[in-house]
């Protein structure tokens, strides 16, 4: 039957899985480690317990064979044989046994012990079985071999006097300390199976739903998220952090949509437009120099479309943060008066102020020639945009140090920018009403965003009042080993 | 500017016969070679002024090619083409060994500015202390600018530009060269920055002077010539 061995294969399958849950795995070490702190901890117990119970009776046994020695000292075997007596009939006595030089009995309640206990006649007590002569309660001697611990003392005159302690009460304490092990072996157990359930359901059963979640999410379903319980603990944590993850994988896939669909609507409008500009020359039979004139329109078209392309290229490589390994050390403050420099000139030709303002020195670690880029990008957006109504236009450019960052700032005095419009513009290919007919690919403020969000920085739009001042915020770079490998440029 | 022979490493035939042809109608001879191999080969037997390697080529890596160049110390001038824009590949390119670098697609006139400038580079005049265009003198070394035998003071920047156009006379010079080389920038700036700078430095240097030097040339970029010889 292929049945049974299939079964069987899938039970053993089954068993091993459970084996290497981690929820059994944690109870078996549990059940391990406090099976043994328990035993060790009722063995140490016990052991001294039994200790100190055992010298007890080695010195009321010592005490015991003075006290009669003492007797037979001060009156002789008639004496000592009375003593022993009167204290053989107390209840719950000690266990006494005189015998002569033969070793036949004078008095005392032990019945018999080996023969060989007698003649030993040691100083240290030992441990014997014997019979304990003694009128029970149906008048006749007890016949129970039980254990004792005896010592044997020689009297003047080769008697010999046994004094002993019935050893019943450490058997006893022995049986209790068992008792305890047994017990605390099965509360153990029983608490590694409550930490098993409890691992299991509370513990391992989150992290299966964050499998599970994750198996759901790898399906395809990336706005799904994996639940938080909202008790804070590392779990949560986990689950938080996979979150963002999540929020950020989200992200990169949605720019990537984004960047798709932007390349096919804007990319293929100029490419239309271009398209038609061809077809129409070719058809209209024009002259040479009407065809010269569309073919340079044609190229200054292609132009535009490269510096388009060429930006949402490096947006896109900015924000995979492909190019970080480029970064060198950057002294902002040159690069900021470098590029006020190149841009003043065209500002006062433009009847517009520019004021550059530079705190020295802010090294940054980056790329110096995409943070130029950014620089310019900002510069041409202040010149194109930035312009008021009335009265002079006025740009500044300023680079201050704010702590642990670079403030740098570019302010004009136009119209500003709506605060319900500032998200906005910084997406790719999103150009405000109001400057749309300048001329612009849209890109300038997302390949800035991208360009600071790769160096670690912020970017901030705030209103200048009047005008726009875009604000990025840039870390500095450490002092120290930086600026010994500062270049001066 | 004379004639200079051009070795071309492009495996695009079309865009490779284009070049050739825009490069022969400027006066220059210019060879091609499909392939990093053959290119090698032909810039061994050697005899060129200026080559210029695409970066991604069959059989042998544009880049393997300058570095096989160099180490057999062949100093010939090298312009990179790349369809790899992007500013760290401008820098490996050039790390390798690679004189210039040029991004695809690229405006024919730039391409041409750029390889003459090269050329002239390579040529031994460059160690000269003063430049000379017409009755225009520029002191390298003690840093002024005379114009028939007036001092024209300059702003550090202007004179570095002045500096790179007059060190390639005759040779048109791009808005991209000028920021490459007189700012340290390599990017395409959007607003007319350069031309304003030109415009303040023509201002200076020509006017009020019977002829001008600076020449302005449409659809590519800027010129030093004196018209008068």
């Amino acid at each position: 039957m292929p049945a049974e061995p299939a079964a069987l294969s899938r039970a053993a399958r089954l068993w091993t899985r459970f084996i290497r849950t981690t929820a059994v795995k944690l109870s078996l070490v549990y059940l391990v480690v406090f099976a043994g702190l328990a035993v060790f901890l009722i063995g140490y117990i016990a052991y001294n317990t039994n200790a100190l119970l055992s010298s007890q009776l080695d010195e009321t046994i010592d005490a015991e064979i003075r006290g009669l020695a003492e007797q037979y000292e001060a009156g002789g075997l008639r004496r000592l044989t009375r003593a022993v007596d009167g204290r053989a009939n107390v209840p719950g006595a000690s266990l006494y046994l005189l015998t002569d030089v033969s070793g036949n009995r004078i008095a005392g309640n032990v019945g018999d012990v080996p023969a060989n206990v007698l003649r030993a006649a040691s100083g240290t007590p030992v441990p014997v079985p014997y019979q304990r002569f003694a009128i029970g309660e149906d008048d006749r001697p007890s016949e129970v071999t039980r254990r004792a611990l005896v010592r044997v003392y020689v009297l003047p005159g080769g008697f010999r006097l046994l004094v002993g302690r019935d050893l019943a009460e450490q058997e006893r304490f022995r049986t209790v300390v068992l008792e305890a092990v047994r017990v605390s072996v099965v509360v153990v157990i029983v608490l590694a199976l409550a930490t098993w359930v409890f691992v299991n359901h509370r513990v391992l059963k989150r992290i299966d739903g964050i499998a599970e979640a994750s198996r759901r999410i790898m399906g395809g379903n990336l706005s799904e998220r994996i639940p938080v319980a909202g008790s804070g603990d590392e779990f949560d944590r986990l689950a938080e952090s996979l979150n963002a993850m999540l929020a950020r994988i989200d992200d990169l896939m949605r720019g990537l949509k984004e960047v798709s669909d932007d390349i096919a609507h804007d990319l293929k409008t100029p490419l239309n437009r271009l398209r038609t500009r061809l077809e129409t020359a070719l058809r209209s039979g024009a002259t040479a120099d009407d065809l010269r004139g569309e073919i340079g329109a044609t190229i200054e078209d292609c132009d535009a479309l490269i510096r388009t392309f060429d930006a949402l290229l490096l947006i896109a490589r900015a924000e995979a943060n492909a190019t970080a390994t480029a970064f060198s050390p950057v002294d902002l403050a040159d690069l900021v008066a470098d590029m006020g420099e190149l841009y003043e000139a065209v500002a006062e030709d433009e009847g517009v102020g520019l004021t550059v303002a530079v705190e020295r020195p802010a090294p940054v670690s980056g790329n110096r020639e995409l943070l130029g880029r950014v620089v310019a990008n900002l510069l041409d957006n202040a010149l194109k945009y930035g312009r008021p109504e009335t009265g002079a236009a006025q740009i500044c450019l300023t680079l201050a140090r704010r702590g642990p960052e670079a403030e740098l700032t570019v302010a004009d005095n136009g119209a500003g920018i709506p605060e319900s419009d500032r998200a906005r513009v910084m997406r790719r290919f999103v150009r405000l009403d109001s400057s749309r007919s300048a001329p612009g690919s849209g890109l300038g403020l997302s390949l800035v965003q991208a360009v600071v969000a790769m160096h670690g920085g912020r970017i901030e739009l705030a209103d200048a009042g009047p005008g726009l001042a875009v604000r990025l915020y840039l870390p500095l770079a450490t002092p120290g080993p930086m600026a010994q490998s500062f270049e001066t440029r | 500017m004379g004639a200079m022979r051009i070795l071309l490493i492009e495996d695009d035939r079309e865009a490779a016969s284009y070049l050739t042809r825009g490069l022969r109608e400027a006066g220059h001879v210019a060879d091609h070679a499909v392939d990093g191999e053959e290119g090698l080969h032909l810039a061994r037997e050697g005899g060129y002024d200026v080559l210029i390697v695409d970066r991604m080529l069959p059989r042998r890596d544009g880049l393997s090619v300058i570095e096989a160049l160099r180490s057999a110390g062949d100093t010939t001038p090298v312009l990179i083409l790349s369809a790899l824009g992007q500013v760290d590949d401008r820098v490996t390119g050039l790390r390798a060994g690679g004189d210039d670098y040029l991004a695809k697609p690229y405006a024919f006139t730039e391409l041409l500015a750029r390889i003459e400038a090269l050329a002239r580079r390579h040529r031994p005049g460059d160690v000269e202390t003063v430049y000379r265009v017409g009755d225009l003198e520029l002191d390298r070394l003690a840093h002024t600018v005379m114009r028939a035998g007036r001092s024209i003071p300059l702003q550090p920047r202007e004179f570095r530009l002045l500096e790179y156009l007059m060190k390639h006379v005759g040779q048109v010079v791009t808005r991209t060269m000028l920021l490459e080389n007189v700012w340290d920038y390599h990017f395409d700036p959007q607003t007319n920055v350069i031309d304003v700078h030109i415009s303040r430095l023509r201002s200076k240097i020509d006017k009020g002077f019977d002829r001008p030097l600076l020449h302005t040339v449409r659809g590519a970029g800027y010129t030093m010539r004196d018209d008068a010889r």
